[in-house]
């Protein structure tokens, strides 16, 4: 999976905030809707997508997108 | 001096007694004088609560519940009890939409469906003698409240919380009583699994939410479920306590 791809399933876990604000460089904490639930949404797309273990230690090590995507890489 | 709440010559099955709650109610059972049969998967680990026992003539089985030749090699070499406490228990957090058939299964196959097929054999295999008690230990999710990620959870303990009333009524002709606990947040190892997925700050946060401003410990539940098996509670059955520090007054 390419970062793209990764953003793309990241964005799927959101319903209000338009799929446009997604991008590898967005700071996701900052977004109105980023909550406890999507924090708990992108653990469990990760764990179904890539067969990846993140916690959220590794959320809170994050903050574009793009880091989340690359700390996968390093699993 | 009569002692309405002792376990003195009593013999108690206790499931999932390799760690947490499970060890401290096997621990404290055994200083209340009770004879226990612990059992759970971990062999070191059923052995480090087996070592910290109170006294002689206790038991230790390795048994994976979920297992069916393991659950009935259990039945077959428990002896006569006095009480049963079903304890072991797996969390596991799940978002709605991420709900996979497989870790549901996974869920309500520990939590729920090998706790009701091991008292069924139990009772079926005459086992738990007449005026016996039987504990589960549930939870308050499922039952009092649920939280983020916990719908499945909560399923498998609102579930059994609906056996022990009707398991209570079937028995009742047994004179056999059947109870449950429902705790809050307890300290165990599971926190610490929870550790890897809330900050600091997070656990914190919950725990600023119970009025008795502290965390629940193994010893808060034992000494409810010494109450349920002892002679005390003889007029106690298909009710639940819940022991959690006031959490869900607030």
């Amino acid at each position: 999976m390419d970062v793209n791809e990764f953003v793309k399933h990241f964005a799927e876990q959101f319903d209000e905030t338009p799929e446009e604000l997604f991008k590898p460089t967005t700071l996701f904490k900052e977004l109105e809707e980023w909550g406890s639930l999507t924090a708990l949404s992108i653990i469990a797309m990760v764990d179904e997508e890539l067969d990846i273990r993140i916690t959220g230690a590794d959320i809170r090590n994050s903050n574009s997108i793009e880091d989340l995507f690359l700390l996968t890489q390093a699993k | 001096m009569l002692n309405p709440f002792s376990l003195e010559g009593k013999t108690v099955l206790i499931t999932g007694a390799s760690s947490g709650i499970g060890r401290g109610i096997a621990v404290e059972c055994s200083k209340m004088g009770a004879n226990v049969v612990i059992t759970g998967r971990n062999k070191q680990r059923l052995n480090e609560t087996y070592l910290s026992l109170n006294g002689n003539n206790h038991i230790q089985i390795i048994a994976d519940l979920s297992n069916n030749d393991d659950l009935n090699s259990l039945v077959e070499q428990c002896p006569q009890l006095d009480g049963f406490v079903s304890n072991a228990g797996i969390p596991k957090l799940m978002i709605v939409k991420f709900i996979q058939k497989e870790s549901l299964e996974e869920i309500m196959g520990i939590n729920t469906i090998a706790p009701i097929l091991l008292t069924s054999a139990l009772i079926k295999r005459k086992k738990v003698i007449k005026g016996g008690s039987i504990v589960f230990i549930s939870s308050i999710s499922g039952v009092n409240i649920s939280t983020l990620g916990e719908s499945s959870y909560s399923a498998s303990k609102g579930a059994i919380h609906g056996f022990v009333k009707g398991a209570a009524i079937d028995l009742a002709s047994q004179k056999i009583r059947v109870n449950s606990i429902n705790p809050g947040l307890i300290q165990t190892d599971i926190l610490k699994l929870a550790g890897e997925m809330f900050s600091e700050e997070q656990i914190n946060d919950k725990l600023k939410q119970y009025p008795l401003k502290r965390i629940g410990q193994p010893e808060d539940v034992a000494y409810a479920t010494i109450y349920l098996l002892s002679d005390a509670a003889s007029w106690v059955t298909g009710t639940s306590i819940v022991i959690d520090g006031g959490f869900t007054l607030a």
